[in-house]
This record gives structure tokens, C-alpha cells and sequence, in this order.
């Protein structure tokens, strides 16, 4: 048998579950919820300005729980890269040991830490302040982000930097450069494939989600994801849900692929530096 | 800076960093133990939320499908990715690009698109709801991770080894038995482990490509929706013992063979010979 | 690398014997399946365990959710799974209009006698043919005596400043519209734009105000006191206030829902069968009075509210006097208009 055709039963199934339910997103989000007529009032709709200030703000807290990441992965994945063996792979492992608890867990944590009776307020009571209004807020939904998808920015740098050969260094360090230098001139730059890839695993996600916003912010501000979540289970198919939602997603998608278009073009080398 | 205080506030950003990421673990275990159900007063130590957490039979039901979803899902998608992969490797660059571009779909795309489409197809072809849309979803997404393992390996591997075994009078199922299948099979495993571990901790798929079969995520999301429940805190601080350990196996067992220690052995033995080489002169 | 695959295979191993020896537990008797989609926190689970415990051939599936309008987009779907949902009166209209739901043979129900006839052929269901009555209510305001020492009757302390940021509303389009249209004075049921125009805005007024939307955790919170007031179902309230004296319940003045939950069969069940039996079950007086108890809410049972703590008959809450019931109106289905409500609730909820 020749061995492209060893390809065959993935590419129906690819066909059936990954090509053609992107056809039907297409499709709902163009159509018309009683007729199936080819209509632009979802996309109209979509583009509502009060959605578009949902969108607004959820690409602005993902854009901080992003700047955070990368502020607090780098340092963390450059020190570690630096360490040596055991220490470094420890370290490491500690790191990352949090990636594998379940997402929703990890979330949840948070609540009781932030709740009004969780444990910084009671902290801060003890100490003889007013209570603080953690739980509810922007700010505890980037909170949630940044624990999240922390150690998805950490890990591509992490090892591109232990990849990286040290004789560019030394070669810089013979070439009379101080330590800024190299890392501003040699090091830096070689370690942006890994940034790159961190950035784009943790911006996406942080976009998209719901449960974060639901369970930390309290359903009182929408992001995004919620909105889409609403469309599909609180509106439902019948008032016209699946083809509002059906747009929200094409909006989505518009974006997300934006984001990746931009982030290629500083992966010239097409390194990526992905998770596997 | 001095490289005294240069390493001193390195430590103390690591230490710092490590605090942030484990704080809110602890304190969740910690309070798992708690006899009162809010936080605002420990009401002693008690290991009821650890009963009620083992009698409920929800939970129970919730791990049964995780684990059942996340091994038969990676398998499935492990068989059918290595294939493609096979295949993908040998086919001509146009049909080969065209696949692997619907192939990252489910990778770049947000999970919420994924599994909002899935419930549109689903739908249309009438699936039975519940655990079938659930395996099948699972398998989809698992899929390309599978092959973007297994395909650089492939690469990698040279076509002569496989040549030279048909040259020696092997039908080429024998050869790629014996001879493609070794190479690739780290990035076959690879595939497999970030396969079961995606399955494992999905959410959003899952909660949006059917209704009616609960996987962990959306037990626990369910549960959390309704407030804070100290038995969330008990299955948090039992998963968290689990992966720890395992990890903590892994690591170290592995320790013994990893590259990193084969290293700093044989530079230990380079310098031991220099040393001694430096003493005879 | 041989051990670290040696192990994983083994931890894989692991797993596919645990999920095959739970599945091979599966298949020995002759099982019925019954899922079940209710409300959270709406059923005494010890009860679920002691009907599993009686009827061992039955596997129980036990899902739930947190609002009506969610229950009808999984009944609307065509592969709904459910054999047996709780939904409220006017979502029962508006199942039995869309031809959602099976008729239920009541002879077949042998603790059928236990209800009160006073909750039979309500509006809802006039000829009594869907539905069972499960549990009934009132919506009001839960307070906290100790952070509130004015008097709390009427809606429009929710939008009182001097609460700024203690205020809990319900994370519910019809619940919460309906305490704006009270407020204002207009019907909880209108499907004049204007009225609903107007709720919104006032809402929308409100929202800063607001601490929090939420279902069912804000009888924690409430009892925690992260707040000063909430809007709650009574049933909510009950328990809340055995966890914390500080609290109280009030029905405004303006007047508010008084609602019922029943039990429906959805067409497309697969398993009748076992469908009546869990009824049956949950219409026994002993079953009825402990699910009552345990969840605080009022119970159509007449059986029931023999055995129950005679207190509890004397709690305002739990017992509302007629005068208090006068004051209150169920919902209607809201057919065309249903749409207006939806759109301003998720506007509202976008700001």
C-alpha cells in the first residue's frame, strides 16, 4: 500500500469534525435563524457597539494578564535557565507542577482567597483595616488569568534559553560586551521564538474564556467568552442564539487569527519554540 | 549591582514567584480539613469533607468519565494520528499543506470556536448526546497534537534505513513495523502523553460539544458556581498530591538517565583526568 | 527514557483497569437508567442515596442547572437525555405550548393523595396533566439585621446609595426585570416595550450599586455576610438564616412572585418507568418532608406538612399568610415579548 494512503482515515474524520463544522459556524452566522436565508443581520448584530466594548475589554485584560505573564515569566524563566542541573530541574518541575492541577481548580483557588471572608481579608481584618473588595472585580479576573497561563509563558522561554549555546555568549563577552549588552544584543533576541510562542499561549486563551470571568468577576461584567456562552445557553438556538453566537465566533476567529498573523512576523525562522 | 545582592534578590524573586504559585494550593488544602464550611472560622480539624467527597457519587461519576475519556480519546488518537503522520510525511507538498493547515485548526483555534462547532455538528448528524459527542470531541482535538509529535520525528528519520530493509526482503508493513516505527516512537509517546493530559483537564470543549456527561472540569465548575464547597477543597488537595508525586517519580526516576546528569558526569570524569594528568607532570 | 515510558505505561495501564472494572460493574443486573435535571442544591441528597439504596436496578444520573430558560434550551434540543426536569410555572406554559412534554398517567402515582389540592390545576397547568407540584416559594429580599437598621419592605432599598456595593441581585433576565417592574409599578408580566425599556434603565441605574449576580452561592455569601442584602428565594432564605440569626426575609410591599416548581416528563424520554418511580418516591410524605426541611422550601405536600417540625409551620417564611400570597403574582409565559427581556437583560449584563 503506498504509504500516503495511510493518511486516509484521518483525513475523513478531519473532513467530518474539524473542516466541516467550521463550514457550519460559516454557515449559521450568515443565515437566518427562521429561513436559512443568507442574511448579514448576524454579523450586524455582532458588531453591536455594546458587544464591541465586551471585545474591547476583554482584549484589554488580556492584554494586561499578558504584559504581567511575560514580566514575571521571563525573569523567572532566565534565572532558571542559568541554575544548574538538579536545582534547575527542581525548580523547574515546581514550576510547571501547578500546570498540571486542573484548570477550573486553579481558578477556584483564588476565589477562596479573595472571597470577603477568604484568607487575605482575614488577614487584612486582623490587622485592623477595613475589608477589601477583592472578589468581583477586573482586577481578580486578571488575577485568575495570570495564575492560570503563568507557567505557559514561563515553559517556551524557559527552553529556548537552556537551549541556547553558550558560546554566543562568550563570544559577546569576548567581543568586550558588558552583561546588559548581552543580554539586550545576544540574548534577548535569540530567545524570541520561545516569547513569541509564550505570548500567543497566553493571550488566546486569556481572550476566550468564560470560566474565570464567571466564577472570579461574578457574571457582573462580560467578557467575550461569556458573551458567547450566554448566546448558545441562555438564549438558545429557537430566539435566534446559535446564529448571533455563530457570528460572535467568526468575530473571534477574525481576531484570533490577527493575533497570529502579527506574532509571524517577528517568527521569521519559523522556530515557533512550541510546547512540544 | 554587586553579585552578592544581584543573587540575593534572584533568590528572593524565585522564592517570591514560588509563594505566588503555591499559596493559593496550600491554603486550599488547608482549609479542606476545616470542621466549619466557610472560611471566616476554622472550626477544627475534620476529615468529614473527605467522607462526603468519597460518598458523593457525582464526584465519582465525574472521574470515572475524566479517566475513561482521557485514555480511550488519547489511544484512538494516537493510532489515528501516527497514521496520518505516516501518511502526511509521504504525500506531495500541495495535498500535504492543505491537510496540516485544517490539521492546526483545532490548535490555534480558541477551544470555545472548537467546541462551539462541534455542537453544531453533532447536532446536524444526529450523535447521541452525552458520552459519545464527549469521546468523539476529544478525539478530534487530541488528533493534531498527535501528529505535530510524531511528524518531526518522521522527518528526521531517513528514508534508507526503510529502503535498506525492503532491499533485504521485507514487505513494507514489516519494514515499517520494524524499522519507521522504533525511530519515531518518542515522539509517538510524546504525542500520546499530551494527548491524555489535554483530555484531561479539557473544559471548555467538553461543556460546549454536548450536555449530559460530566467530566471533572465541569462538575467542579458547576459546583463552583454555586460558592465556595469544602469538598472542592478535598478533591484539590487529593489531585494535588496525585500530580505531585508523579511528577516527583518521573523526575527523579529519570534523573539517573537524563542528559543533564550524563553531562555533569562526564565532565566530573574530564576534570578528574586533567587533575590527575597535572599531578603526574 | 525505558523507565519514564515503563512507568507511564503502567500509571495508563492503571486507569484503563479502573475504568474497565467500573464499567464491567455496569453491565451485571438488568439496569434502567433515569436522568434527572434539577435545580442545584433543590433535593435532600440523602435522599438520592436512600432511593439508589431501594431501587438498586435504577442508575441514577442527577444533573444541575441554574435557570428556566437554560432547562428549555436542553429540552428543545433533540437529543435531550432527560427524563425528568423541575421547571417553574411559566416555563411549564411555555413547554407544554411547544409540545415538549408527555402527559403524566397520575394513576399511576400512588402517593398522588398526598398533595394539597390547592396547588392542582394552577394556571399553568389547568388540566392537571403535565405536572407534578415539587416545591413552591416566594421571591423577597434577604437582609442582614445587623448591617440594615431601617425597616426593609419595599424593592427600592436596592438602589439605596448608602448600600453601595452590598447589594446582591439574581443572576436571572426574569427574576431580576421583575423587581425592577415592581419597583416602578408596573406588572411583572407586561410586554409593553416602554415598561421593559424602562426596567432596564433602572437596572442599568442600579448596576454599580451591585456587589454581585449570582444563583445559589449567595445564600453563603449572605451568611459569610459579604453583604448587606440580596434578593433570594424563600427557600434560600430559610436556610440561610438557620446558618446566621443575623439575617432576616422580607416580602415588599409593592408586592413580588410567588412561583412553583413541578416535575415534568419530557417527550423524547426513554425511561418512563423509572421516571415514576422517582415521583412516586418524591411524593412519599416522609421523602417530602425531609426534602422540605433539608432545603428550606415550602412543599405542596400535605403529607408532608404533618410531619414536619411543628415550627417550621409557624415561620413566616416557610408558611406565608394569605395576605402576604395576595400580594404576590406568578409569572407568565411571555411568548413574542420574551425576546425584549432577553436583549435588555444581556445588555445590561455587558456594560
Amino acid at each position: 500500500m503506498k504509504r500516503k494512503y495511510y493518511a486516509i482515515p484521518y483525513t475523513v474524520w478531519m473532513l467530518v469534525l474539524i473542516v466541516a463544522p467550521m463550514l457550519l459556524i460559516l454557515y449559521y452566522a450568515f443565515t437566518g435563524q427562521a429561513d436559512g436565508v443568507f442574511t448579514l443581520e448576524n454579523i450586524r448584530a455582532a458588531l453591536d457597539p455594546l458587544y464591541l466594548k465586551v471585545l474591547g475589554r476583554s482584549v484589554w485584560l488580556a492584554l494586561i494578564a499578558t504584559v504581567i505573564c511575560f514580566a514575571l515569566g521571563y525573569p523567572i524563566a532566565y534565572i532558571l535557565s542559568r541554575m544548574s542541573g538538579r536545582k534547575a530541574a527542581i525548580l523547574s518541575m515546581l514550576f510547571i507542577v501547578p500546570m498540571w492541577m486542573n484548570f477550573l481548580l486553579r481558578t477556584y483557588a483564588w476565589m477562596t482567597l479573595l472571597d470577603t471572608n477568604g484568607l487575605i481579608n482575614q488577614l487584612v481584618t486582623s490587622l485592623g483595616m477595613k475589608r477589601l473588595q477583592l472578589m468581583n472585580t477586573q482586577g481578580a479576573v486578571v488575577v485568575g488569568m495570570v495564575y492560570n497561563y503563568l507557567p505557559f509563558m514561563i515553559l517556551p522561554i524557559y527552553n529556548i534559553l537552556q537551549k541556547m549555546p553558550r558560546s554566543n555568549i562568550e563570544a559577546a563577552q569576548d567581543l568586550g560586551a558588558n552583561g546588559f549588552q548581552v543580554f539586550t544584543r545576544v540574548v534577548f533576541p535569540l530567545s524570541l521564538p520561545g516569547v513569541i510562542s509564550g505570548i500567543t499561549m497566553v493571550f488566546v486563551p486569556t481572550i476566550t474564556t468564560f470560566a474565570i470571568s464567571r466564577l472570579l468577576g461574578g457574571s457582573q461584567f462580560m467578557l467575550y467568552g461569556d458573551l458567547i456562552e450566554t448566546q448558545f445557553i441562555s438564549i438558545g438556538q429557537a430566539n435566534g442564539g446559535w446564529n448571533v453566537g455563530a457570528a460572535l465566533s467568526c468575530i473571534m476567529m477574525v481576531l484570533v487569527l490577527l493575533c497570529m498573523a502579527v506574532t509571524n512576523r517577528f517568527d521569521k525562522g519559523g522556530e515557533g519554540g512550541t510546547l512540544l | 549591582m554587586s553579585k552578592k545582592k544581584y543573587g540575593a534578590l534572584k533568590t528572593f524573586f524565585i522564592v517570591l514567584m514560588l509563594i505566588f504559585m503555591y499559596a493559593p494550593i496550600i491554603v486550599l488544602i488547608f482549609y479542606s480539613f476545616n470542621e466549619s464550611r466557610t472560611m471566616a472560622n476554622w472550626g477544627g480539624f475534620s476529615l468529614k469533607w473527605y467522607a462526603a467527597l468519597l460518598k458523593d457519587r457525582d464526584i465519582m461519576e465525574a472521574l470515572k468519565v475524566t479517566l475513561s475519556v482521557a485514555v480511550l480519546s488519547s489511544l484512538a488518537a494516537t493510532v489515528l494520528g501516527t497514521t496520518a503522520a505516516i501518511g502526511i510525511n509521504s504525500m506531495k507538498k500541495r495535498s500535504r499543506s492543505l491537510i496540516m493547515s485544517a490539521t492546526n485548526l483545532p490548535v490555534i483555534n480558541p477551544d470555545l470556536v472548537t467546541g462551539v462547532s462541534l455542537m453544531f455538528m453533532f447536532s446536524l448528524l444526529a450523535v447521541p448526546q452525552g458520552y459519545t459527542r464527549l469521546l468523539l470531541a476529544h478525539i478530534t482535538f487530541n488528533i493534531p497534537y498527535v501528529i505535530l509529535s510524531v511528524l518531526p520525528k518522521l522527518r528526521q528519520t531517513s528514508d534508507l534505513y526503510y529502503e535498506a530493509a525492503l532491499d533485504l526482503g521485507a514487505t513494507p508493513s514489516y519494514a515499517l513495523r520494524k524499522v519507521i516505527l522504533p525511530q519515531i516512537m518518542p515522539g509517538i509517546l510524546s504525542g500520546a502523553i499530551l494527548a491524555f493530559t489535554l483530555s484531561l483537564d479539557d473544559f471548555v470543549v467538553s461543556f460546549f460539544a454536548q450536555q449530559g456527561a460530566q467530566n471533572l472540569s465541569i462538575y467542579i465548575y458547576a459546583l463552583a458556581r454555586r460558592g465556595i464547597n469544602p469538598k472542592i477543597n478535598a478533591l484539590s488537595a487529593i489531585l494535588f498530591v496525585v500530580v505531585l508525586t508523579l511528577l516527583l517519580t518521573v523526575n527523579l526516576m529519570g534523573g539517573r538517565d537524563s542528559e543533564e546528569y550524563k553531562q555533569a558526569r562526564r565532565l566530573k570524569a574530564e576534570r578528574k583526568a586533567q587533575k590527575r594528568a597535572r599531578k603526574a607532570r | 527514557m525505558n523507565r519514564k515510558i515503563a512507568l507511564l505505561m503502567a500509571v495508563v495501564m492503571l486507569c484503563a483497569l479502573f475504568v474497565g472494572c467500573s464499567a464491567g460493574e455496569e453491565q451485571t443486573g438488568e439496569k434502567m437508567s433515569l436522568y434527572v435535571l434539577n435545580w442545584g442544591d433543590y433535593i435532600d441528597e440523602e435522599m438520592l442515596d436512600a432511593f439508589r439504596e431501594e431501587y438498586p436496578n435504577i442508575d441514577l444520573h442527577y444533573d444541575t442547572m441554574t435557570s428556566n430558560e437554560e432547562m428549555v434550551i436542553r429540552l428543545q434540543s433533540p437529543d435531550c437525555i432527560y427524563d425528568l426536569c423541575f421547571p417553574s410555572d411559566y416555563t411549564i406554559t411555555k413547554l407544554i405550548n411547544q409540545d415538549l412534554l408527555q402527559k403524566i398517567d397520575m394513576s399511576k402515582l400512588s402517593n398522588y393523595g398526598n398533595i394539597d389540592p390547592r396547588f392542582l390545576s394552577l394556571e399553568f397547568d389547568p388540566s392537571n396533566e403535565y405536572s407534578i407540584p415539587y416545591h413552591w416559594g416566594t421571591v423577597g429580599i434577604l437582609y442582614n439585621t445587623t448591617m440594615i437598621q431601617e425597616p426593609v419592605d419595599s424593592w427600592s432599598i436596592l438602589w439605596d446609595e448608602k448600600y453601595s456595593k452590598q447589594i446582591y441581585m439574581y443572576d436571572s433576565v426574569r427574576d431580576s426585570m421583575m423587581v425592577a417592574l415592581m419597583k416602578l409599578g408596573y406588572s411583572m408580566n407586561t410586554m409593553d416595550p416602554a415598561e421593559i425599556a424602562a426596567a432596564e434603565a433602572e437596572l442599568t441605574a442600579q448596576k454599580p450599586l451591585v456587589l454581585a449576580y449570582g444563583t445559589d452561592d449567595l445564600r453563603d455569601r449572605m451568611v459569610s455576610e459579604s453583604g448587606a442584602m440580596a434578593v433570594v428565594y424563600s427557600g434560600d432564605a430559610i436556610a440561610a438564616i438557620d446558618e446566621n440569626p443575623n439575617l432576616d426575609y422580607a416580602v415588599p410591599m409593592e408586592g413580588s412572585n410567588i412561583w412553583f416548581d413541578n416535575i415534568v416528563v419530557p417527550k423524547n424520554s426513554k425511561n418512563t418507568e423509572a421516571a415514576y418511580l422517582f415521583m412516586d418516591y418524591l411524593l412519599r410524605a416522609d421523602v417530602a418532608a425531609a426534602n422540605t426541611t433539608y432545603i428550606g422550601y415550602s412543599t405542596p405536600n400535605k403529607a408532608a406538612m404533618d410531619l414536619v417540625d411543628p415550627e417550621m409551620l409557624e415561620n413566616q417564611i416557610w408558611n406565608p399568610d394569605q395576605e402576604t400570597i395576595d400580594r404576590c403574582t406568578t409569572f407568565h409565559d411571555l411568548g413574542e415579548a420574551e425576546k425584549l427581556y432577553h436583549e435588555a437583560w444581556t445588555r445590561l449584563k455587558a456594560q
